[in-house]
């Protein structure tokens, strides 16, 4: 098993909040455009298939199946640059959208594409923003 | 008249440099112009349409090139793709020429990546500030790990073989043994690529472009100019461009832009991928090169590893490709496009010695920006002797 590593935090947005506050709670949330029924992902303000601001979120299953995937040996940056060879990949979720994921929980050499997966939330350590911070955490997947 | 058959290429000129400390980048952009225009057999002061881009140049980059080469164009492009742009360039100066707004079209590139020990390929993957992306930094995505993700799905759907992305870096190698300017020289073997080490699954590390410095610049004008001039016009048939990207969440990632922007330029050159002697195709990884002449239409989805092997795309088979050793073994400063516009003009006036496409009369230039597993974008030329 390769070592465990703590993802960078992402930067969140006011159009991308709801998606980062549901890590938090350990969801896996998404949009649904309440015009025309779109599931879209990446979140944004307004669905990118007819321009409506209508847009809902809701709970994903969390569960999904791998695309595609890269067994990464060399990054040069931290945490990555010690966390080889972690599992890059693209996970399809039940609902539609795919999201870039790390899977996690199982050998590298284990992952294969079309294997089952849940997403797995990592907490984010979010005391240097006070009172700004909240709860925040990072999905990724582990075999289902 | 139309675009297509009334803009010409004329004058290239590929910066010698492959390791440039001593250098900087605009400095390079502008040695670059002097032997361009040195090539066409004009003079700085005939500049009136200034195109660049660079891993480094952002807003007010085209005006301070202007202060540099103390020149006052009356028409600026700073379109910033990633590595495609100055295919790009040439498409939008032909438009700018053809509507009348700049006679001769000046565009330059210089980096000086290598001897900045920039690592391109392995050194992203770390927290962004950037919300866009928020979903892609904590998970360690490399330019190469991208690539790969793209070379994975191939060979899981097609069968694709490491061996067969590694034909690729092989014929590079061949054909940079041909150059004197090229930077890796030696000749390598399937096995060598196959046994160097992992770098991303499934690509090793000589199924990855080199890092090197570099730069160039390309003069564009219209054919009726370009034929008073020093060399023989390389003439623009057809052009495109396009983008491909996450859309609302599914791409199919084997689907390229250049798929849309190929269908373009052959569409209006008016001929077919017979007709085409060569191209020049952006290199960054071997699986760029499988999956663009894929979508180019060279071949069928799935059909690239057998179209590259057995030295099909080296010089001598069916259809040469990057005679100059491309961004696997030629050089490979960050942003490689202008290099595939560089080699397409002179391959057609047949100026290439040891690694002159025999005969070529039509060729095809095709540059890819950004990463495929992302989002990228594609512009493609067809150029053709005059
Ligand atoms: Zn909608």
């Amino acid at each position: 098993m390769p070592p465990e590593f703590t993802h960078p935090k992402p930067a969140a947005s006011w159009e991308t909040r709801a998606y980062w506050e549901g890590a938090g709670r350990h969801e896996l949330v998404l949009q649904r455009c309440g015009d025309c029924g779109v599931v879209q992902h990446r979140p944004r303000a307004i669905c990118a298939s007819c321009l409506s601001s209508a847009l809902q979120h809701f709970v994903s299953s969390g569960r999904g199946q791998v695309y595609t995937f890269t067994v990464t040996h060399q990054n040069g940056v931290p945490p990555f640059r010690d966390a080889v060879p972690y599992v890059l990949a693209y996970v399809d979720l039940e609902e539609g959208p795919r999201l870039m994921t790390n899977i996690v929980g199982c050998d590298p050499g284990d992952v294969a594409i079309g294997m089952d997966v849940v997403v797995d939330f990592q907490d984010a350590d979010t005391s240097d923003l006070g009172d700004a911070g909240g709860a925040f955490a990072v999905p990724r997947f582990r075999p289902a | 008249m139309s675009v297509s058959g009334s803009i010409a290429i004329a004058g290239v000129h590929e910066h010698e440099t492959r390791w440039a400390p001593e250098k900087t980048e605009i400095q390079i952009m502008a040695e670059s112009a002097r032997g361009a225009l040195a090539d066409a057999g004009l003079a700085l002061s005939d500049v009136d349409g200034l195109f660049a881009a660079s891993m480094s140049m952002g807003a007010m980059g085209t005006v301070s090139l202007a202060e540099y080469l103390n020149i006052k164009p009356r028409y600026l492009d700073g379109t910033n793709i990633g590595g495609s742009s100055f295919v790009a360039h040439v498409n939008h100066a032909a438009a700018a020429i053809h509507a009348g707004l700049c006679d001769v079209a000046l565009i330059l590139y210089g980096s000086t990546a290598a001897s900045n020990a920039m690592a391109i390929g392995t050194g992203l993957g770390g927290g962004s500030r950037d919300p866009n992306q928020a979903f892609v930094g904590p998970y360690g995505m490399t330019t190469v790990g991208s690539y790969a993700l793209v070379a994975q799905r191939h060979m899981h759907l097609y069968g694709t073989k490491s061996e067969q992305l590694a034909e690729i870096s092989v014929a590079m190698r061949k054909h940079a043994g041909l150059n004197p300017n090229a930077k890796m020289k030696s000749p390598i073997s399937v096995d060598d690529v196959l046994e160097s080490r992992m770098i991303s699954e499934p690509l090793h590390l000589l199924d990855c472009c080199i890092i090197s410095d570099g730069g160039g610049a390309v003069i564009v004008t219209s054919l009726e100019r370009a034929r008073d001039l020093a060399k023989p016009p390389v003439v623009l048939l057809g052009c495109g461009e396009a983008v491909a990207h996450q859309e609302i969440g599914a791409p199919d990632l084997l689907t390229l832009a250049a798929k849309q922007s190929g269908e373009h330029a052959l569409g209006m050159a008016g001929v077919s991928h017979d007709d085409i002697d060569f191209c020049t195709i952006y290199d960054s990884f071997t699986i760029t090169v499988l999956s663009t002449l894929e979508n180019l239409g060279f071949c069928k989805p799935g059909e690239g590893g057998d179209f590259v092997s057995g030295g099909r795309i080296a010089l001598g088979g069916a259809l040469p490709i990057n005679p100059d050793g491309g961004g696997l073994s030629n050089n490979h400063p960050g942003m490689r496009g202008i290099f595939l516009v560089i080699e397409a003009t002179k391959q057609l006036r047949g100026e290439c010695g040891e690694r002159q496409v025999a005969g070529a009369k039509l060729g095809l230039a095709h540059g890819t920006g950004g990463t495929l597993g992302t989002m990228h974008s594609g512009a493609t030329l067809v150029l053709a002797r005059d």
